[in-house]
């Protein structure tokens, strides 16, 4: 096992994919020299040359439209979108072309390519670098969406996504870069490694508390500070699972726990309105009805944009609104 | 003529006149008749096809009726190992690749959203979406310089109007600055849907390339013969490492943007009076007819053969099955979906639960 960060558990899933498979190749803007703004691709141009690491001219939607192309050609890009608030011009190429091309060509088309982008907030960020946009791809069928929550998932998650057959939207939780995890380098694809299903974080009895990305650690902080509430009446054994997909979701993790719990509480940064949270608080009631003691809620962003960095800290969930909304499940 | 310039090439004067160009010569394997044939192929391709949509046949069709000339003469000028993207009007470039023109029609009647086998004859799916596909063959033009292949490039083909996309501006960036062995084939038909010309560009689109760092050339569009050798030289060009090359074939749609479409309303009726007088057909039978090319029985012995595609097209366009129901759920994704899945089994359950009811 090494320590590692986040970031640099990315990293060292990159360097194993590009050394894995000649057809691999990393494009998007400051991804090469400087390494990218998060220095995710640090060293990787300077070990497998120009080629390879494609410093970009500044054009999302020309990073993923000449991907498609790259991938139509044989090739296995993994884009760099520099931060969430700056994928939208690339919308259309991922919208209408990279997750429609394998079902309108009846299977004969794949289009093997990441689409790597740091999100959420939390780092006092100027507008566009801070939001949570994958509901918008989640609804998009023909795409696969994943967010990674720890190092050493990360590591593994970076490689299976190269590794896939369809585009996949990878979201990475850009405040927990330097989080540091114990990662196994050696390890070898495959084997337990996924990223379609949910992993239970910290098992629970009372409340099923689900979420994805940055939040996942938030909502572990939560559920230790709710079982050690002094053994008091207040004390909550809260479920925590990790989604790591969001499309498609693993319903049949979800569904096991809730029904076990009866109650369901979803965190995500995004708006809660039209977001994550929404479906699957109609999939868990529809899954669940006659297990659950409560409504499925949901904490999250409100529906607002993102706040000016000085508001953030009210506008994310943290580890009392998330606890208030577990405690507001009792409530009923 | 709008934006007429002196700088267009032109082979063959709209009467059928031979004229040389000496940065463009035709070279002696050019196959004028065959060119004819083509042209005269897909015209009635063309013309089948609106009538089998007035017939209810077809949902849709987006007429080439003018274009002939630009689509065959730059298709012909491909080797077989060029990878070609079309837009969606591009059906006589797709018989320039011998495309089985019944997965066009497909498309045009909803039986598919456009589906075939894109490395069979080299000639990507019809893309929708304005300008989108150009950034697709940059990035395929890039896969070719890293494959390090020097017998490969790019064409790609797309409309007036889709020059104001920023996803083509995006291409021509990205084409340049990688030096990408890609040929830019902008069809300026004059109109997008009902926005002429001078709605998109203040200057001639063809010098657009310049200001990105490569050659621009406006070619006669419904020269046939000026198609084929300006395409030939670009493609060599990229070939050889040269980059990519801007091409403007200037000529005119001389039908409806597609069959819902109504030109009446926005265009008038004497401007296709004077595109009809370049029609690019005509042209080429009055230079045949006159240089001894071709012998007397060929003109009947074409139009024998259209009438005979015809006859073909009407009959396989009607036999085209619809798809089966469940066909709906597949290959959305490459690897299985449990949402999808489920879904698939949720419908074919309802569908299930009528039969054997009283209709």
């Amino acid at each position: 096992m090494t320590t590692l960060t986040l970031s640099k558990a990315i990293n060292a899933g990159l360097r194993r994919a590009l050394e894995d498979d000649p057809k691999v190749m990393i494009m998007g803007e400051d991804v090469g020299k400087l390494g990218g703004v998060f220095r995710v691709t640090d060293g990787l141009q300077k070990d497998f040359g120009e080629h390879r690491v494609v410093d970009t001219p500044l054009a999302e939607s020309g990073i993923v439209g000449t991907a498609i192309g790259l991938a139509l050609r044989g090739y296995r890009p993994v884009c760099e979108i520099q931060f969430d608030g700056f994928v939208f011009p690339a919308t259309d190429q991922i919208v209408a072309q990279l997750a429609k091309m394998h079902y309108r060509s009846r299977g004969l088309i794949k289009l093997p390519i990441v689409i790597r982008i740091p999100f959420g907030g939390g780092i006092g960020a100027v507008e566009h670098h801070s939001e949570s946009p994958e509901a918008y791809f989640a609804h998009t069928a023909g795409l696969r969406v994943v967010a990674c929550a720890d190092a050493a998932d990360a590591f593994a998650m970076i490689q299976l996504a190269i590794a896939s057959d369809d585009p996949v939207i990878f979201f990475e939780p850009k405040r927990r870069y330097w989080d540091k995890g114990e990662v196994d380098i050696t390890a070898p694809l495959g084997g337990t490694a996924t990223m379609n299903t949910a992993r239970v974080v910290l098992p629970g009895t009372d409340v099923t508390l689900l979420s994805y990305g940055p939040l996942v650690r938030t909502c572990v902080e939560a559920a230790m500070a709710a079982a050690g509430d002094g053994g008091g009446p207040a004390a909550r054994s809260i479920e925590v699972i990790d989604l790591r997909s969001l499309a498609p979701l693993d319903m049949a993790t979800i569904t096991e726990s809730v029904q076990r719990t009866g109650r369901c509480v979803i965190a995500h940064e995004a708006p809660v309105y039209g977001g994550l949270g929404a479906e699957i608080a109609a999939r868990v009631t529809e899954a669940c009805f006659y297990h659950l003691e409560s409504p499925v809620l949901r904490v999250g962003g409100f529906t607002t944009p993102y706040p000016a960095a000085r508001l953030e800290e009210h506008y994310l969930p943290d580890l009392d609104r998330i606890l208030d909304g577990v405690d507001r499940t009792f409530a009923y | 003529m709008p934006n007429a310039e002196p700088e267009l090439v032109q082979l063959l004067t709209p009467e059928g006149e031979r004229v040389e160009d000496p940065a463009y010569p035709l070279g002696d394997e050019a196959d004028i008749p065959g060119m004819y044939r083509d042209m005269v192929l897909v015209r009635r391709v063309d013309t089948e096809a609106i009538a089998l949509q007035r017939q209810g046949e077809l949902a849709l069709w987006a007429s080439l009726l003018g274009q002939e000339a630009a689509q065959i003469g730059s298709g012909r000028a491909l080797t077989a190992r060029d990878m070609a993207f079309p837009s969606y009007r591009e059906h006589g470039v797709a018989w320039t690749r011998g495309m089985d023109l019944m997965r066009i029609f497909e498309l045009f009647r909803g039986v598919t959203n456009g589906s075939w086998d894109t490395e069979e004859h080299k000639f990507h799916l019809y893309t929708v979406v304005i300008g989108d596909h150009v950034l697709h063959a940059t990035g395929y033009a890039m896969g070719i310089q890293r494959d390090g292949t020097e017998d490969e490039a790019t064409i790609v083909y797309f409309g007036d109007g889709a020059t104001s996309q920023g996803d083509v501006s995006e291409a021509f960036s990205w084409s340049a600055v990688f030096n990408a062995p890609v040929v830019f084939f902008c069809q300026n038909n004059q109109w997008a849907i009902s926005a002429p010309q001078e709605r998109q560009s203040r200057v001639p689109l063809y010098r657009r390339a310049s200001g990105f760092g490569f050659p621009g050339v406006r070619v006669d569009g419904n020269d046939v013969l000026a198609c084929y050798a300006v395409t030939r030289k670009a493609m060599a060009a990229a070939r050889e490492g040269q980059g990519p090359t801007l091409i403007e074939a200037y000529t005119y749609r001389m039908g409806a943007h597609t069959t819902t479409d109504d030109p009446t309303r926005y265009r008038a009726a004497g401007e296709l009076e004077t595109w009809r007088l370049r029609d690019p057909i005509e042209r080429v039978r009055a230079y045949l007819a006159r240089s001894g090319h071709v012998d007397a029985g060929f003109f009947a012995q074409v139009d024998a053969e259209a009438d005979e595609l015809g006859a073909r097209i009407r009959e396989e366009v009607r036999q085209l099955p619809d798809p089966e129901p469940m066909e709906l759920f597949d290959h959305v994704t490459v690897g299985s979906s449990p949402i999808v899945e489920e879904e698939r089994r949720q419908y074919a359950a309802y569908l299930a639960s009528f039969e054997g009811a009283a209709r």
